[in-house]
């Protein structure tokens, strides 16, 4: 369990850290919170020549308030997000999701950008970004540009960051003061990468589901956005006929890999289940 | 290629003494505890992130020691199970709690175990055992001691806060 040998570079700022990329090319990879690369690296499945450290940038730190939207730096730990009142207050389900990754110690290195940008089906972030329509800044040697979370995921580890980009910070949308919202995982035990999980966020007016978005985690080879699903309950009451219908749409497009964690059957049908329970908690919340 | 395998100097302080060492990059700081500075309270268990049994508390923070290089801890505070004792050699109140419940059974886990409760107290004084157990999350005993250990952890609480352990009704 002792990784291969690299070099190891710590930048003091961004335009180095980009600057690094750039020369040190195909074989440096970026080091955040290290709690996936790190693995991976110990097992030689990753055999990077160069480690760029972010750690030493503080341009990517800290959570703050812009107009209708919050900021989050890349290197934000997960513990820093459960830590922040920010966080608790305008974007609640960032902290119910937070909660259920890994455990104390690996929330205490793991960064938030580390799970939306490595692109691994199994992270629980990205789904949420994507039901909160939120914005990832990248930046490179050509500058910066914005990508939408939900065109972000294009494979398992592929992603529209291009080599030589950096992931800087994520800008998420305030939803509605009165918005329901509900992360619901299902997994095999406490740490564990979901099973299944769905991720919902809505708003209720005079009864009826007035918005709705709805994110999908580890039930395809990227994390999902079920459109389908959030429609079929738009205008609803979510009486039970809805809830059924809006869980079978989002069915309809999960494509799990059968695993340790069930076969491509059993997967499809809890994730049904955490759609439901998810819409259910999310509306039992919305004022 | 020789420029990879080229040594960096660590410097960190561990357990109220500055340290520092030379370190191929790819040394990871639990070995660096171990094998370097010889504290071998710090266990390595399953080398994968999950057991928690190289858990050290760095910079105010528990961390597992298997998943972070010496040099990312570079200029770090590190507190590992050799400096939880208090300044006299007396027992802390976690560790004097592990021994009066039977908090632990063959050992291996208690260094992590115990790492870890001092910064889940520090941050939450008087957690209820639901939060224990939430705090331990990230420790596994294959004794399966979790009681115990709980039990442990509430009696250091109560000594902390001054005030008489009482074991909760069954």
């Amino acid at each position: 369990m002792i990784p291969g040998q690299f070099s190891y570079h710590r930048p003091g700022t961004l335009a180095d850290a980009v600057k690094l990329l750039a020369d040190l090319g195909d074989e440096a990879q970026l080091l955040a919170g290290g709690h996936s690369l790190i693995p991976m690296m110990k097992l030689r499945l990753a055999t990077p020549e160069h480690l760029v450290d972010l750690a030493g940038v503080d341009a990517l730190k800290g959570i703050r308030r812009d107009g209708g939207a919050i900021i989050i730096g890349a290197t934000t730990t997960q513990h820093e997000l459960l830590a922040s009142d920010t966080i608790r207050s305008a974007l609640p389900i960032l902290h119910e999701t937070a909660l259920l990754i890994a455990d104390p110690q690996v929330r205490y290195r793991g960064t938030i950008g580390g799970n939306v940008a490595n692109g691994d089906p199994g992270n629980d972030m990205p789904a949420v970004m994507m039901a909160l329509d939120a914005t990832y800044q990248v930046e490179g040697p050509t500058g910066a540009r914005q990508i939408a979370a939900r065109e972000f995921y294009q494979a398992a580890y592929f992603t529209a960051r291009e080599p030589g980009e950096i992931l800087t910070s994520i800008t998420v949308p305030v939803p509605p003061a009165g918005h329901g919202y509900a992360y619901e995982k299902l997994k095999r035990k406490i740490g564990d990468y979901a099973t299944a999980a769905a991720a919902v966020v809505l708003t209720i007016r005079d009864g009826r589901v007035a918005t709705c978005s709805i994110g999908l985690t580890n039930l395809s080879e990227t994390p999902l956005l079920a459109e389908e699903a959030a429609q079929a309950v738009i205008g609803t009451s979510l009486d039970a006929a809805s809830l059924k219908k809006a869980a079978a749409a989002a069915v309809d497009i999960m494509a799990p890999a059968g695993d340790g964690r069930g076969p491509v059957e059993y997967r499809k049908h809890v994730g049904g289940i955490m759609v439901e329970r998810a819409l259910k908690r999310a509306a039992a919340r919305a004022a | 290629m020789a420029t990879q395998a080229r040594k960096t100097q660590v410097s960190m302080k561990v357990n109220g003494v500055e340290v520092d060492g030379l370190v191929e990059p790819r040394t990871l700081l639990v070995h660096f505890i171990r094998e370097n500075l010889q504290l071998t309270g710090t266990h390595i268990g399953c080398e994968t992130t999950h057991c928690g049994a190289c858990t050290v508390d760095l910079n105010g923070m528990s961390v597992k020691s298997c998943t972070m290089f010496a040099v990312q801890a570079d200029g770090a505070e590190i507190t590992t199970i050799e400096g939880i004792a208090n300044a006299d050699g007396t027992l802390s109140a976690l560790q004097e709690g592990f021994r009066q419940m039977h908090g632990l059974q063959c050992g291996f886990c208690t260094p992590g175990m115990i790492t870890r409760a001092h910064r889940l107290l520090q941050e939450n004084p008087n957690p209820t055992e639901e939060e224990i157990r939430f705090g331990i999350a990230g420790n596994l005993c294959r004794c399966t001691g979790y009681q115990n250990i709980v039990r442990a952890i509430q009696y250091a609480a109560a000594k902390i806060n001054g005030v008489e352990f009482r074991e909760a009704a069954e």
